[in-house]
């Protein structure tokens, strides 16, 4: 039972990946990645069709909520997993992206792809103007604060002419299509790809962060934000660039989101949500990618394949919730135990 | 932008607010109490007031078999009423309390794990409870039977003292200094205040940490229960997503105050009432939420403990 419950996922697989040359580890990605790119046929195919999702589109499940959770969970996870920051309104930067598409091409009818870097960029603005005073407060000051802060943008939403107020901003064009690809309601698993293209720049740049200097330094403020100012680590400047470059993941998931649904509406940035990410972030394990991105399909995906339970799924969702905290409190996997030196000298 | 009620409404707006903050300020008692003892934020503590203002209809429409639509109630029969729903809501709140921290904190507690994993755990209870009552009522509004016939003390400069909101500045007063007492004088009290300073060291002087714990949810719970009564006798319904803004709002003022700060959390949820119903006058009620986190904001940068937050590791609770 013990050995069962020190049974660490993470560093079973880092063990194998340890054992590989360069060819076979770029085979077994590149491997992984084109089935992952299969999923949008999972569903109409005999033996994964256990997959398919009652009610709503299997397709359309994969690109929202999933793919998109998946994506924000990573972009929040450089804020919370990363540099140990605890933001209660990511869900601000996903609006900022959304409401970028839906207002630069409904009134300038501007691309996807061209507002997609200033949605970017709009997002990361805000996480600057946001992050300058928040992030001097720490801990549960720094919640509160982030968690007004989606609170304000869901509101101003609501308030303002040019937002369309409570009824939102209808006729969102899809992106155009290039090399006969198609964007539009009919090939959903179009969409599904442009946010694995996301997801895996996302980790790719996530992992490029943590071996350099930013990740070494964002981990010394995890652990000990005093220690590592003292040890000339500028805080202020590294913590802002996680939150800003968690806003720029955010704000990209929220152009792609908005040119999907092609209405908007401050309905769908409520507190919930990012509460929702953050419960994938930390289900899945925090501060580490392969759990923040499994912790965020199966959250994502399980209220719409329990579907069939209608009304009571949520509340099964809450169970599910206290219940794997509870068997699994570092999450479904784990983030690499530092604390394995002591472990070893116990022995 | 309408200054001008300021002059005209000050009273009226000022009394409000009090007894609306005085309810914040119960609230927030479930979250700071928490805070100053576990450093965590007692997510589940909306939900719990929730259930309370469940309670109180329940325990008037159904087992006191007051009607709905019907004229108040008077004399003793009123007094018994209403000190029935008071007391059986705390009792229902405070059970409540316990049991969310026996499933959502013990045992992550006891692990050692992580304090988001608490949290994660906490919100998961959250959404269970609000889920359930949704399915409960049906996710429609329900309306309070009208105990309390709402006669005025009288008028002073435009206020009107209505015994209600009088009741809901009244109660809270009396409740937090009975708090204040107990835990700086009493045994059970000063256990409360050691934990909070350090867990460590309280353990060591023989104080049964689960114990206090435990005891700190049940107060956190009598007092949101006391609030949630507060507010079925002001406000006469409840839905079942009534605790997401007043959990906000508590936190918020738990925050204002300085969180794990017993008085804070009191003048907190007083500047938070005064602020909201100052700003949803002068600037329309929609602005109200952003006016109240801009001015947290502020606070914040120039205080960073809050209001009346004292220095780390003083007096806290």
């Amino acid at each position: 039972m013990s050995r069962l419950r020190n049974f660490n996922l993470r560093d079973f697989g880092a063990s194998i990946w340890a054992r590989w040359n360069r060819p076979t580890r770029t085979l077994f990605v590149l491997a992984v990645i084109s089935l992952v790119s299969l999923l949008p046929f999972a569903a109409s195919w005999g033996p994964t069709s256990f997959m398919n999702t009652p009610i709503t589109s299997f397709q359309n499940v994969l690109v929202y909520p999933v793919g998109m959770f998946v994506l924000m969970a990573l972009g929040l996870n450089i804020v919370v997993g990363k540099s140990g920051l605890l933001d209660l309104g990511y869900i601000a930067f996903f609006a900022i992206g959304a409401y970028s598409q839906a207002i630069l091409s409904t009134f300038f009818g501007w691309s996807t792809w061209v507002i997609l870097p200033f949605g970017i960029g709009f997002a990361m603005i805000s996480g600057v103007l946001l992050g300058l005073p928040a992030l001097r407060l720490r801990g549960d000051y720094l919640a509160i604060i982030t968690l007004g802060f989606g609170e304000i943008v869901r509101i101003v939403a609501l308030n303002l002419e040019v937002t369309g107020g409570p009824s939102g901003i209808a006729g969102i064009p899809n992106p155009p299509g290039f090399f006969g690809v198609k964007f539009d309601i009919m090939h959903p698993q179009n969409f599904f790809w442009v946010v694995l293209i996301l997801i895996l720049l996302t980790i790719w740049m996530i992992r490029r962060f943590t071996v350099r200097r930013p990740g070494r330094a964002w981990e010394a403020i995890r652990q000990d934000e005093d220690v590592a100012e003292l040890m000339g680590v500028n805080t202020l400047v590294y913590k802002l660039w996680s939150f800003v470059i968690g806003a720029a993941v955010g704000g990209a998931a929220g152009v792609i989101f908005a040119s999907k649904v092609m209405v908007i509406s401050p309905d769908m940035f409520k507190f919930d949500i990012s509460i929702f990410i953050l419960a994938c972030v930390v289900f899945g394990g925090i501060g580490n990618i392969w759990g923040v991105v499994l912790g965020a399909s199966v959250l994502a995906y399980l209220p719409e394949r329990i579907r069939f339970l209608a009304d009571s799924r949520q509340l099964v969702f809450g169970l599910v919730l206290v219940l794997m905290m509870n068997l699994r409190p570092d999450g479904l996997l784990p983030r690499k135990k530092r604390e394995k030196i002591t472990e070893k000298g116990s022995k | 932008m309408n200054f001008s009620v300021i002059g005209s409404q000050f009273w009226s707006l000022a009394f409000q607010g009090l007894a609306l903050g005085l309810i914040y300020s119960l609230v927030s008692l479930g979250y700071t109490m928490v805070y100053g003892v576990l450093r965590l934020i007692n997510f589940a503590n909306s939900e719990v007031f929730m259930v309370g203002t469940f309670s109180v209809l329940y325990l008037q429409i159904n087992i006191l078999g007051v009607p709905i639509g019907e004229p108040a109630l008077h004399g003793v029969k009123l007094i018994a009423y209403l000190a029935i729903s008071l007391i059986g809501s705390m009792i229902v709140c405070a059970l409540l309390a316990i049991l969310v921290e026996l499933v959502a904190y013990r045992r992550l507690r006891a692990r050692g794990a992580n304090r988001l994993a608490s949290l994660i755990s906490a919100i998961g209870v959250s959404i269970a409870l609000l889920e359930g009552f949704s399915m409960l009522t049906g996710a429609r509004g329900q309306i309070a039977p009208r105990l309390l016939d709402k006669w005025s003390f009288g008028e002073f400069a435009g206020a009107n003292f209505r015994i209600d909101q009088v009741m809901a500045i009244v109660m809270p007063i009396v409740i937090f200094l009975i708090l204040d007492q107990f835990v700086t004088k009493s045994r059970l009290g000063k256990s409360i205040r050691a934990v909070s300073m350090s867990e460590e060291n309280s353990k060591l002087m023989g104080i049964n940490i689960n114990q206090v714990i435990t005891l700190t949810f049940c107060i956190g719970g009598l007092t949101t229960g006391a609030a949630a009564f507060l507010y079925t006798t002001v406000y006469e319904n409840t839905v079942f997503n009534v605790g997401f803004n007043m959990g906000i709002a508590a936190f918020t003022a738990a925050v204002l105050g300085g969180i794990g700060n017993l008085r804070g959390a009191f003048y907190g949820g007083l500047a938070l009432g005064m602020l909201e119903q100052f700003a949803s006058a002068i600037l329309g009620s929609q602005w109200k939420a952003i006016t109240v986190f801009v001015v947290l904001v502020i606070i914040l940068l120039f205080k960073p403990n809050g209001l009346f937050g004292e220095a780390v590791q003083q007096t806290r609770t």
